[in-house]
């Protein structure tokens, strides 16, 4: 009796027949491409849009993309968004409403559902889009239009072969090796004349699309170069976030005066958010066109760190800077694990390079458990006696 | 690529998306709150619903806002909300007339422990426009009058003009079997009643501290001490139950705004039992 093979190898000048597999399928490609001067994830139809030979340089509030000769295509770490901005998408129509004199009717904004290819996904990243699947599909409500596109995704992972300055993936148990959630899982190896990548197969589908491409059964000498580069970017942490007892230690130290601190570095700007690839929050606008007769119901990406956001009748809940990032840190250490039974950080450290004042979740929580319940008077508590 | 398991549930119909409901009646209850009554359209021939539900109510082009439905359970053919003028939905709300539609999602969220409550006293406290979120509760108790012990009213508001429900609550006051005690913060010399804040009526009124359960709603300061003084007389803080709010875009927990702590007002509450955000509510901006 022989198993099958569990890696294979596919030749790096093959990599485009697997471009073309996935437009035969009639699937979208997103993808790492340049873009204003950083790596986003966009549509791209080739490996010349791939970022070949760039490599990018994260640390708190710095960004910053270098050329090189080696002919690498994933050799940056994270792009600037996350495949958030794909799945659940920055601004979405949800419905219209046309207006008959005083009554209205809601008419169905039927869209047709996009099929992506992903193809570059981190691990980290495989690990937000669970995450996102457990706020989104796992709940009381399914969130459908998420669903669809989720459900249409082909996943494409890419192996760590480099720890960015802002990465600690191995403190949130996501990175640097894919293990689940994907179709295929690629490990790019260079070793001197020779570029391939060892694959991995996760699906069905993943095991289909290969079968339609060049590859062979990989050999333990490649498949060994290929954990080795893997433990290599696991011991080469940009940073570390210790996560024992890490909810309980946020819920005990809600008053410390580390928040008061960060709170006179936060601008409150809500970058933070918008690059975390767990964030899920949105608002939603009603608005009429000009004449009054037809409404559209928008969802939009929305951030805790606006005044907005908290506001109810006569004012905000979160006045203060330091209550809002504090809500934000610890929504995703502590309370997220309450609400959804896993942290609302994998350890991707887009939140510290792109904070305009560096500000590091990592940092923080570290300062935090150094002065563990320093705790500042309850001021509302005193109150409470003095009434 | 995900396990199937994941989508096996059918379509159902999208919680974000309104039903048109007809205003059958407008209430003016006094200079700043109103009433209406809709009338069931669409896929809803009826509005079933547990009090301390609430639902999503959209004005055209304008704008959703999360309301407590103030209605009788029992009569489902109905949908009742009342509600203070105090926000842009709600002022264009207010000047909608008898005919015109109104959106409707829900309903939402966590009910009052009505069946919970049966063989207690039943005590319920109220705070201004938090008399409507608890109506339907006490609508719901009054029609099994015979399972609970006492039951008690204790509502607060701001001044005699500003008195909810007014001939409801004379018309309750006149019966045997449920005390009402009412108060206001400031009267004009024609009022005879209570002046002061409602945690004052706690002391005084007639209920078995031990065998009480307890349903407040109001303004969050108020809760907190209205909560603090029941216990104060020996109510168990399991056995006070309170209704949130907050900011609220979806109610289907995928906005994040109304979090509150580790919970989402939306879907594990609004209404919670007391000694479940005790802490939380001891703490600012949270």
């Amino acid at each position: 009796m022989t198993t099958a093979p569990l890696s294979f190898i596919l030749e790096s000048a093959h990599l485009q027949q697997l471009f073309d597999a996935l437009a035969r399928h009639g699937y979208h490609i997103i993808g790492p491409t340049l873009g204003d001067q950083a790596i986003i994830y966009d549509e791209i139809t080739s490996v010349d849009d791939l970022p070949v030979g760039w490599v990018d340089e994260q640390s708190g509030g710095t960004y910053r993309l270098h050329q090189t000769k080696t002919p690498i295509y994933f050799g940056c770490t994270t792009a600037v968004q996350s495949w958030k901005r794909w799945l659940h998408p920055p601004t979405e129509v949800l419905w219209r409403a046309r207006r008959t004199d005083s009554q209205f009717e809601i008419l169905a904004d039927e869209q047709p559902t996009p099929r992506y290819a992903f193809i570059g996904v981190r691990p980290c990243e495989l690990q937000a889009i669970r995450i996102q699947d457990r706020v989104f599909l796992e709940g009381e409500f399914v969130e459908a239009r998420y669903r669809a596109r989720r459900e249409a995704a082909f996943i494409i992972a890419v192996n760590c072969g480099r720890a960015g300055n802002t990465c600690f993936c191995a403190s949130m148990g996501s990175g640097p090796e894919a293990r689940e959630g994907f179709d295929l899982a690629l490990t790019e190896v260079l070793e001197g004349d020779r570029h391939y990548f060892v694959v991995k197969t996760g699906s069905a589908a993943g095991q289909a699309l290969l079968a339609e491409i060049p590859h062979q059964p990989a050999g333990d000498a490649e498949i060994e170069a290929a954990a080795h580069i893997i433990a290599d970017t696991s011991a080469h942490m940009g940073r570390e976030l210790n996560v024992d007892g890490l909810r309980d230690l946020l819920y005990r130290n809600y008053e410390h005066p580390r928040w008061e601190a960060v709170a006179q570095r936060c601008l409150s700007c809500g970058n933070c958010t918008l690059v975390c690839p767990t964030c899920f929050c949105v608002t939603i606008e009603d608005a009429t066109n000009l004449n009054g007769d037809e409404a559209q119901r928008v969802r939009k990406w929305d951030s805790c760190f606006t005044m907005d956001f908290s506001y109810i009748h006569g004012g905000s809940v979160r006045y203060s800077a330091k209550s809002r990032y504090r809500q934000w840190m610890t929504h995703k250490l502590a309370t997220w694990v309450d609400q959804f039974g896993t942290f609302g950080c994998v350890g991707c450290g887009r939140c510290i390079t792109w904070c305009p004042v560096g500000i590091d979740i990592t940092e923080e929580a570290r300062l935090i458990r150094a002065a563990d319940n320093q705790t500042v008077v309850n001021k509302k508590a005193n109150h409470d006696e003095s009434v | 690529m995900v396990e199937q398991a994941l989508f096996q549930d059918q379509l159902v119909a999208d919680p974000m998306t309104s039903t048109p409901f007809r205003i059958g009646r407008v209430v003016k209850e006094s200079y700043d709150t109103f009433t209406l009554e809709l009338v069931p359209q669409g896929r809803y021939q009826t509005f079933p619903f547990a009090p301390g539900q609430f639902n999503m109510l959209y004005v055209f082009g304008v704008g959703e806002i999360p309301i407590s439905i103030s209605g009788d359970p029992q009569h489902p053919s109905l949908l009742v909300h009342t509600t203070r003028a105090v926000g842009t939905v709600t002022k264009a709300m207010r000047a909608l007339k008898v005919g015109d539609a109104i959106g409707v999602r829900g309903p939402f969220g966590s009910a009052w422990p009505v069946k919970e409550a049966r063989g207690y006293d039943v005590v319920f406290v109220a705070g201004g426009i938090g008399l409507a979120p608890l109506r339907p509760a006490l609508y719901q108790v009054l029609a099994q009058r015979d399972r609970y012990g006492k039951i008690v009213l204790l509502y607060g508001t701001r001044s005699p003009e500003d008195i909810l429900f007014r001939s409801e609550l004379e018309k309750w006051r006149s019966r045997f079997d449920l005390e009402i005690y009412v108060t206001v913060d400031y009267a004009n010399s024609k009022w005879h009643g209570n002046v002061g804040v409602v945690t004052r009526l706690i002391p005084k009124a007639p209920f078995d501290p031990l065998n009480t359960i307890a349903m407040v709603c109001g303004p969050e300061v108020m809760m907190r001490f209205t909560a603090l003084e029941l216990q104060k007389r020996g109510v168990p803080s399991d056995h006070i139950y309170i209704s949130m709010e907050r900011n609220m875009k979806c109610a289907t927990g995928f906005c994040g705004h109304c979090q509150f702590g580790p919970t989402f007002i939306c879907k594990n509450g609004p209404v919670y039992p007391y000694n479940q955000l005790q802490s939380w509510l001891a703490l600012w901006e949270v």
